[in-house]
């Protein structure tokens, strides 16, 4: 199964990423070319395998519910592109251009 | 500093007889980095003003000899968050991130009073064989600067091994410590998946990554993560398997150890050269006394499509994290709020990480999710069942780390699935949470060729006995690279 332009548009869209024309153009190939790689796993019998999506050998750590101060809202706003009264400022979620 | 005199222990001494400050010591690295960056182009950021601050206190305050790194300058990879001190994952999405708070290995590491004198060029976000998609340089082999260094680790490698730092931390996701230590002729490992804390780690692949020290020899490697291993309340997969001294049994005896070849990690696709320096390595391990065996891991030639399923996968569920919203890159002209998460992202993220993000959440997407995401998690165990079966008779694996040793750079970068081969020695090892480590075992045309051992989970103890075992009954590990006719 290749994939076309169309269906990586799809997964663009779902990745929120956005490509030009060219750039679809060079991802669809090589996408292309990866995925054809990874299909050799189907030739692998997996009946009855189970899926092995951790290695921790912790499972469900538990941990005292004691309240502890958490970091200030100061020193979290540091790193935030653009924010005003201690809140992160976003554009409308409308785009702008319908409002008026 | 010439650290190609010292190792840890020899530096300690100076330390302890005073025969150097530490602040002296810190001064001479940094002028030692800047000179030889000009070949080597290790680092991102250097640490000069606060590490001479610490380096002043820690003078002040005076020595503690039971402490091994007490005064140490090191590099840290620059996916490991530096409280105050740029990171940047070597992307533009994080160029001018500038953390507010310490990894659990930087916790740990200042505990030790070891000195962070700068951050370490990497592949962004880790994704990379090559350190080629670092957004800001291409750093070079340290034995040749028309090569790579490897990756993504490969500011960390070549810093070590052209003798800008005596160590450094780097992460491992699918051979990020382990192959550019080889390319670069040093000892990298990377530790049992939980034995070191993640927290703090810009993540790439959590069910995959660690970290782990790069060093010129097995005893300094073996030090630093004495430091860094443990049991973190941040992290709930860090494990609460005791943390042996990894130095105890670095005492060269190695009789009757069982060790296993697979193989297929000496087969097709592993050059000549390569497989000769493997060859040369059993006949050492033999004469110490081990008892060599062939064996079979029959699904580790899927490792690569089930890592780059399961990574890409991981990949684009932890890099959804980068939004434009509480740090890094914010887009400019922008109409909307969904305008700010795609430009930002797509502004921000080089084409290797498009590319792995891109796969991941194909692979997670309705429809593709059983045939690609399932899939690679179920061979992922019959990976794991290898393993065990091997482990069952044996104490440890041997083979070669990389299939060639330091390709050219700008060779292999346009054609991802070259690049992605170049992993397919070492994705095993993580996709199984083993330990493992690369040290030098030859060179061909003066690139050196790396010598991978892998041990059962929670045995770095074995690993190192047997690495430090054959770095004494060789030499490779004494040679240096050269700069302007000199070392």
């Amino acid at each position: 199964m290749a994939i076309n332009a169309n269906e990586v548009e799809h997964v663009a869209k779902l990745a929120k990423l956005a490509f030009s024309k060219d750039e679809l153009q060079k991802f669809t190939g090589q996408l292309g070319e990866i995925i054809e790689m990874v299909q050799q796993l189907s030739d692998v019998d997996t009946e009855n395998v189970p899926v092995t999506t951790h290695i921790s050998n912790s499972q469900g750590v538990m941990r005292e519910d004691k309240a502890v101060p958490g970091t200030s809202r100061d020193l979290l706003m540091e790193n935030v592109p653009q924010h005003q009264d201690g809140y992160i400022k976003v554009p409308a979620i409308i785009d702008e251009s319908e409002e008026a | 500093m010439d650290y190609f005199k010292y190792d840890l222990a020899g530096l300690h001494e100076l330390l302890v007889k005073k025969e150097l400050s530490v602040s002296e010591l810190v001064k001479e690295t940094i002028v030692n980095i800047k000179k030889r960056d000009n070949d080597v182009a290790a680092f991102l950021t250097l640490n000069e003003e606060e590490a001479l601050r610490q380096a002043e206190e820690l003078d002040r305050k005076g020595f503690d000899k039971d402490n091994p790194l007490f005064g140490i300058p090191l590099g840290i990879k620059d996916n490991i968050v530096t409280k105050n001190l740029r990171t940047t994952a070597a992307s533009k999405i994080l160029e001018n991130f500038d953390p507010i708070y310490n990894a659990t290995v930087m916790d740990k590491l200042q505990a030790a009073a070891a000195i962070t004198i700068g951050k370490t060029n990497m592949d962004e976000f880790a994704m990379g064989g090559s350190t080629e998609n670092s957004a800001f340089k291409v750093t070079k082999n340290a034995w040749d600067q028309t090569k790579v260094p490897g990756g993504s680790s490969g500011g960390s490698a070549a810093a070590v091994a052209s003798g800008e730092v005596i160590a450094a931390l780097g992460t491992d996701t699918g051979g990020s410590i382990r192959q550019p230590a080889s390319f670069n002729g040093i000892v990298g490992v990377k530790p049992t998946y939980g034995r070191v804390s993640r927290y703090g780690i810009i993540a790439f692949a959590s069910s995959l990554d660690q970290v782990g020290p790069l060093t010129r020899s097995v005893k300094d490697n073996a030090l630093v993560l004495n430091a860094i291993s443990g049991l973190d309340p941040h992290d709930s997969t860090s494990s609460k398997q005791a943390v042996p001294d990894f130095t105890a049994k670095l005492d060269g005896n190695i009789k009757n150890m069982r060790i296993a070849v697979p193989k297929e990690f000496i087969g097709k696709g592993v050059a000549t050269e390569v497989k000769e320096a493997i060859k040369k390595a059993i006949t050492t391990f033999e004469k110490l006394g081990a008892v060599v065996d062939e064996v079979s891991l029959p699904h580790s030639k899927y490792g690569i499509p089930v890592y780059y399923i399961i990574a890409s996968s991981e990949a684009s569920s932890n890099l959804q994290r980068f939004d434009g919203i509480r740090y890094g890159h914010r887009a400019q002209d922008v109409k909307n709020l969904e305008d700010v998460y795609v430009k930002s992202r797509s502004e921000g993220f080089g084409d290797e990480v498009k590319r792995r993000i891109m796969l991941g959440t194909f692979s997670l997407s309705a429809g593709t999710y059983d045939a690609f995401f399932k899939k690679a998690a179920q061979v992922r165990t019959l990976i794991c069942r290898d393993f065990e079966h091997v482990f069952a008779d044996y104490d440890l694996i041997l083979g070669p780390t990389t299939p060639t040793p330091a390709f050219g750079i700008g060779e292999d970068v346009k054609d991802p699935i070259t690049m992605y081969l170049n992993d397919i020695l070492t994705v095993p090892v993580n996709l199984a949470g083993l330990p493992g480590m690369s040290l030098p075992a030859g060179s061909s045309n003066g690139l050196p060729i790396g010598l991978q051992l892998i041990a059962n989970r929670f045995d770095e103890e074995t690993m190192y006995r047997a690495g430090y075992a054959f770095e004494q009954a060789t030499d490779f590990h004494k040679e240096v690279p050269t700069f302007g006719g000199q070392n």
